[in-house]
C-alpha cells in the first residue's frame, strides 16, 4: 500500500460528522476514506470513528457507503475577515503553494464564477398557431449524422470521395477521458453504453486498451502529443479520428499522468515503462502550424483508409478563424472545449483563467463557418461542462451537431465533485487506477447508471423538441429563432445570434 | 389557419381569375382580412421572355429610387404602373411594373450572378434589402404576384384581376398570427418561376432561414413562408433536383422509414437527401402549393396538420384546403385527393410528362 499523503490547506474546508447513537463501529468508513480522513479509537467499551479534520474533501463516500446512515459531510466554518479583494479562496491558495512551492493542481471544470450563458438562454414554446408534438405519442427523431457533408449533389460526385456519415441515435457522446485518467472499468461503462445506445465514445490519449477492442468500433480514438499507445493496428480498429490540439480546462498546455499512477495496464497499453511519466508536451511536435495539421489529418487519413477525422481545441479568442482553418485543411469535425471543460490534473491558475465560454465559441464558429460557406464540411461537438439536457439543447439550437458530456458522465458514476482527480485516490474508483481502489466502481453498476442518465436526457431532449413542435433534431439545430437572451447584453446577444427575451 | 386554392391547366389555356376567386373566396373564415393574394401564370404573353419585376413601393420616393436602381442594372423595355382600382383599399402602396433583360452581359458580371436568373434574383434581393419601402413582389418570366392586404375579394377588386388570363393560378387566404399583416407579408411569395402559398408556420425557419443566407438568399419580408420559396429555387433551379426529390428533402420520411427500406441504392439516396438538406427541411405544421416552371405541386408536414386536398378533372388539376372550394372552381369534379402526410401531389403540364402523378 502506497503512503498516503495528508492534503492541507483547503482540501480541508468539510469534516464528517458522526452520529454516534446510530453507529455500531464497524469502521467502514475509515476503509473508505482513501484521503485517511477518519480514524477508528477506542470509546469506552466501544470503537467510534473520529474525523481528523485535516483532509476532507466532501466526496461523500463515507456517507454513501455507511451501512447505519450515521454519517453527514458539513462544511467546517471558516471564518476568515471577510475581504471583497482577498477571498478566502485566494488565502487558501497561498497558503497551500508556500508550503509545496509547487504549482497547484486540480481536477474537475472550473468553478470560477465568470457567467455562463447557459442559464441565461431561454426556450419558446408552441402556442395555439403551431400544436405542440407529444413525443409520447407522436414520431420524434433525434438522429445525428456526423461527417463531412456534401453542398449540393454535382459537388459530391465530382468530389469521388464519399466518405461515410456517423450516425448517432441522439447528439451526445463521452468527452475523451484516457485510460489512465479514468479507470478501465470506467471506460468500459462508457464504452458499452456509447455501443448499445448508438452513441461515440472517445478514447482519450491513453491508447486503446485490448479489453475495449470489441468496442471500437464505436470510438473515437485520440491522436494527442503525447503519441501514447498509437500502433498500426489503431488505426483499423475506431469509427473516427481525433486530433487533440487543446482542452478547455487547460488549454496552451499539455498533459501529466504522474508515474505513480502509471501502473502495469496502462503501462501496457500506453507502451511506455511502468512508473515512468506520461508527459504529454503542450504542442503536438509535429504541428506547428495549419499546413502541419493538414498534413496530420491525411496522414490519419491515409492510414485509416479515410475516416472522418476531428480536431479538437480548445475555446479561446480566436477560435472562429483556427476553426476555419482546421475545416480547410481537411477535417471532418471539430470539437470545441470550453473554459468549463473538466480534466483529471490541471493547474487550478490555468482551469479559472484561460479559455473562453463554450457558449460563446460555439455560437461565433458555427456563425464563422457559414459566413464561409463551409458549414457543411464538418460537423461540430460542443464541449464544455454540460450539465443538463437543457445545456444540451440550447448547444444544438446555437449550432451544434452534436455535444460531449464528461463531468455528467462522471458523476452518473458516483462523482460529487470534490476536485481531487488528480490525486490517483478518487475514493469512488473512477478517476483512479489504483488496483484495490478502482475495484470499487462495479462497470455494470457503471453501465446501468450512464444508460439511465442517457435514457433520461434522451426523453427531455425529446420533449423539448415536441413543444417547439420539432419533430427531428435536425430542423432544431442552429435555429437560434427558438431561443431567447434574458440580461445580457447587445452584445453578447450578437455574439451569440440571438434575440433578447420579449423581442 | 390560412386558405390556400390553385388552379392549374395542364394545357396551358388561360382563363380570367374568376373561377379562383370563387375558390378562396368560399374559404373565407380561414382568413381574417389581413392578407390574401394571388399568382398568375402566362399572364404576359407578349412579353414572356422578359423578367416581369412587379415592385412594390410605400411612396413615391421609394418607387422612385426603386425604379432608378432598376434603371441603372436591367435593361428595361417596357414598364407600366400596375392598375388597381384604389376604390376598394384605400391606403394601399404603389405598384409598378418592369419588363426587363438583364443590363450587363454575363462576362462582366461576378461569378455568381453569371446566368441571367442568377442576376435578376441577385439584383432583387439587393432592390429588397438595400431601398427601404421597396420590395420585389414577384420577378419571373410571364407571370406576376398580386398580394396585399384585405380579403381575397379585397385583392382580387384592388388588382382587376378580371382582366388577366393565366393558366397556373395560386391563391391565397391569410390568418397572420406570427408576424404582422402587411402587404409586402402577404402571400404568394415569388421567386423566378416559383411561386408558393403556405397555410401553416414553418418551426424550422430559424434554421431554414440561416441555411439560406449561405446560398445568397435575404429574407427581408418578415414571415416565415418566404423561406419556402427560395428553398424551392435553391433546391430545384440552382441545385438541380427532381420536384420529386425536393419535396423529400423538404418534408423528409422518418428515420425509422428509411431504417426499413431493404433497396441499398433508394436508401442510400434517402440518407444523401437527408444529410445534405437537412437545415432545408421544414418543420412544423404546414401546407404548401406550388407553383413552377414545370406545373404545380403541393406538399404537407409529414403529420400532416395542415389540410390539403386535390382533384383533376379535364386535364386541370386543382387544389384546396377545403373540399368544398375544389367543387367551387369545378362542379364536375369526381374523385377527390386526399394525399398522405409528407406525400406530394405533381401536376404537369402535358407536353412534359402528361397528367398528374401522385
Amino acid at each position: 500500500m502506497k503512503q498516503r499523503i495528508e492534503q492541507p490547506g483547503h482540501q480541508s474546508l468539510f469534516q464528517p460528522v458522526f452520529d454516534l447513537e446510530r453507529c455500531d463501529g464497524c469502521g467502514e468508513c475509515a476503509l473508505q476514506c482513501t484521503f485517511n480522513e477518519i480514524r477508528i479509537e477506542p470509546h469506552g467499551d466501544r470503537k467510534i470513528p473520529a474525523a481528523n479534520r485535516k483532509s476532507c474533501g466532501a466526496c461523500h463516500r463515507c456517507e454513501a457507503t455507511c451501512p447505519r446512515q450515521a454519517i453527514y459531510i458539513e462544511e467546517k466554518p471558516l471564518a476568515l475577515r471577510r475581504h471583497e479583494v482577498w477571498k478566502s479562496a485566494d488565502i487558501m491558495r497561498i497558503h497551500r503553494q508556500s508550503a509545496s512551492g509547487a504549482v497547484n493542481l486540480t481536477g474537475f471544470g472550473s468553478e470560477s464564477d465568470l457567467p455562463g450563458y447557459w442559464d441565461r438562454l431561454i426556450f419558446n414554446a408552441c402556442q395555439v398557431t403551431n400544436p405542440a408534438i407529444d413525443p409520447q405519442r407522436e414520431p420524434m427523431e433525434t438522429v445525428t449524422l456526423l461527417g463531412r457533408k456534401a453542398a449540393a449533389r454535382t459537388g459530391y460526385e465530382k468530389r469521388g470521395n464519399r466518405q461515410e456519415l456517423i450516425k448517432l441515435n441522439l447528439p451526445v457522446v463521452f468527452a475523451p477521458m484516457s485510460y489512465g485518467s479514468i479507470s478501465l472499468n470506467l471506460q468500459k461503462a462508457l464504452a458499452r453504453v456509447a455501443a448499445e445506445k448508438g452513441l461515440l465514445w472517445y478514447s482519450g490519449e491513453g491508447g486503446l486498451h485490448e479489453d475495449l477492442f470489441p468496442y471500437a468500433g464505436h470510438s473515437i480514438l485520440q491522436v494527442a502529443s503525447g503519441r501514447f499507445g498509437i500502433t498500426p493496428q489503431y488505426f483499423h480498429k475506431a469509427r473516427a479520428y481525433q486530433i487533440k490540439i487543446g482542452q478547455g480546462a487547460k488549454p496552451g498546455i499539455g498533459g501529466h499522468l504522474p508515474g505513480e499512477k502509471v501502473l502495469p495496464g496502462i503501462s501496457e497499453t500506453r507502451m511506455i515503462p511502468v512508473g515512468s511519466d506520461a508527459i504529454s508536451p503542450a504542442p503536438q511536435h509535429d504541428i506547428y502550424s495549419i499546413e502541419d495539421l493538414r498534413l496530420l489529418i491525411y496522414a490519419i487519413k491515409e492510414a485509416s483508409g479515410y475516416k472522418p477525422v476531428c480536431v479538437k481545441i480548445a475555446a479561446v479568442h480566436n477560435a472562429p478563424a483556427i476553426a476555419s482553418g482546421i475545416v480547410r485543411a481537411g477535417a471532418d469535425m471539430i470539437y470545441i472545449d470550453g473554459y468549463r471543460g473538466g480534466s483529471g490534473a490541471t493547474p487550478s491558475i490555468v482551469r479559472d483563467n484561460v479559455g473562453i465560454p463554450t457558449e460563446l465559441a460555439l455560437a461565433a464558429v458555427d456563425q464563422r463557418l457559414r459566413d464561409e460557406g463551409i458549414r457543411n464540411e464538418a460537423s461540430i461537438i460542443a464541449a464544455g461542462g454540460f450539465r443538463s439536457s437543457a445545456d444540451i439543447m440550447k448547444a444544438i439550437a446555437l449550432g451544434a451537431d452534436s455535444v460531449a458530456i464528461g463531468s455528467a458522465a462522471l458523476i452518473a458514476c458516483g462523482c460529487h465533485g470534490c476536485q481531487r482527480c488528480h490525486s490517483g485516490k478518487c475514493p469512488w474508483g473512477i478517476t483512479t487506477n489504483d488496483p484495490e481502489i478502482s475495484q470499487r466502481l462495479d462497470p455494470d453498476w457503471a453501465y446501468e447508471r450512464l444508460g439511465n442518465l442517457i435514457e433520461g436526457w434522451h426523453h427531455e431532449i425529446k420533449e423539448f423538441m415536441g413543444l417547439n413542435g420539432i419533430y427531428d433534431i435536425g430542423s432544431f439545430r442552429g435555429n437560434r429563432l427558438i431561443l431567447r437572451g434574458v440580461g445580457i447584453s447587445e452584445k453578447e446577444l450578437s455574439i451569440l445570434g440571438v434575440k433578447h427575451a420579449g423581442e | 389557419m390560412c386558405g390556400i386554392a390553385g388552379l392549374f391547366s395542364a394545357r396551358k389555356i388561360r382563363e380570367n381569375g374568376e373561377r379562383i376567386k370563387k375558390g378562396i373566396h368560399l374559404m373565407n373564415d380561414r382568413g381574417n382580412g389581413l392578407g390574401a393574394g394571388y399568382a398568375a401564370y402566362g399572364i404576359y404573353p407578349e412579353f414572356k421572355d422578359f423578367y416581369a419585376l412587379h415592385i412594390m413601393a410605400e411612396d413615391s420616393q421609394a418607387r422612385q429610387e426603386a425604379g432608378r436602381f432598376i434603371k441603372q442594372r436591367f435593361e428595361v423595355v417596357h414598364d407600366c404602373e400596375i392598375p388597381v382600382w384604389n376604390k376598394v383599399i384605400r391606403d394601399h402602396p404603389l405598384f409598378h411594373l418592369y419588363f426587363v433583360l438583364p443590363g450587363i452581359p454575363p462576362e462582366q458580371r461576378f461569378p455568381e450572378e453569371e446566368t441571367d436568373h442568377d442576376y435578376v434574383v441577385s439584383k432583387s434581393m439587393e432592390l429588397n434589402k438595400t431601398i427601404t419601402g421597396a420590395y420585389t413582389c414577384s420577378n419571373g418570366k410571364n407571370l406576376g404576384v398580386f398580394k396585399g392586404v384585405g380579403t381575397p375579394l379585397d385583392i382580387y377588386d384592388f388588382f382587376r384581376l378580371d382582366d388577366y388570363a393565366g393558366y397556373s393560378w395560386l391563391a391565397h387566404n391569410r390568418f397572420p398570427t406570427n408576424t404582422p399583416g402587411w402587404w409586402g407579408g402577404a402571400h404568394p411569395f415569388n421567386i423566378l418561376q416559383s411561386s408558393i402559398v403556405h397555410n401553416g408556420e414553418i418551426s424550422s425557419y430559424g434554421i431554414n432561414r440561416r441555411y439560406l443566407e449561405a446560398f445568397g438568399y435575404s429574407c427581408q419580408l418578415h414571415t416565415d413562408s418566404e423561406a419556402v420559396a427560395y428553398l424551392v429555387d435553391l433546391l430545384v433551379r440552382r441545385h438541380g433536383l427532381s420536384i420529386e426529390e425536393a419535396a423529400t428533402a423538404l418534408a423528409p420520411p422518418y428515420w425509422k422509414t428509411i431504417d426499413r427500406i431493404t433497396d441499398p441504392e433508394e436508401k442510400e439516396a434517402l440518407i444523401f437527401l437527408r444529410a445534405t438538406y437537412e437545415q432545408a427541411m421544414l418543420n412544423g405544421p404546414f401546407a404548401v402549393l406550388a407553383a413552377f416552371e414545370g406545373g404545380m405541386f403541393s406538399l404537407t408536414d409529414n403529420t400532416k396538420l395542415r389540410p390539403m386536398t386535390a382533384a383533376i378533372h379535364n386535364d386541370y388539376t386543382y387544389f384546396a384546403s377545403e373540399i368544398a372550394s375544389l367543387y367551387e372552381m369545378e362542379e364536375g369534379i369526381q374523385d377527390i385527393i386526399t394525399p398522405r402526410a409528407g406525400q406530394p401531389i405533381i401536376a404537369r403540364f402535358v407536353k412534359e410528362a402528361g397528367k398528374a402523378r401522385l
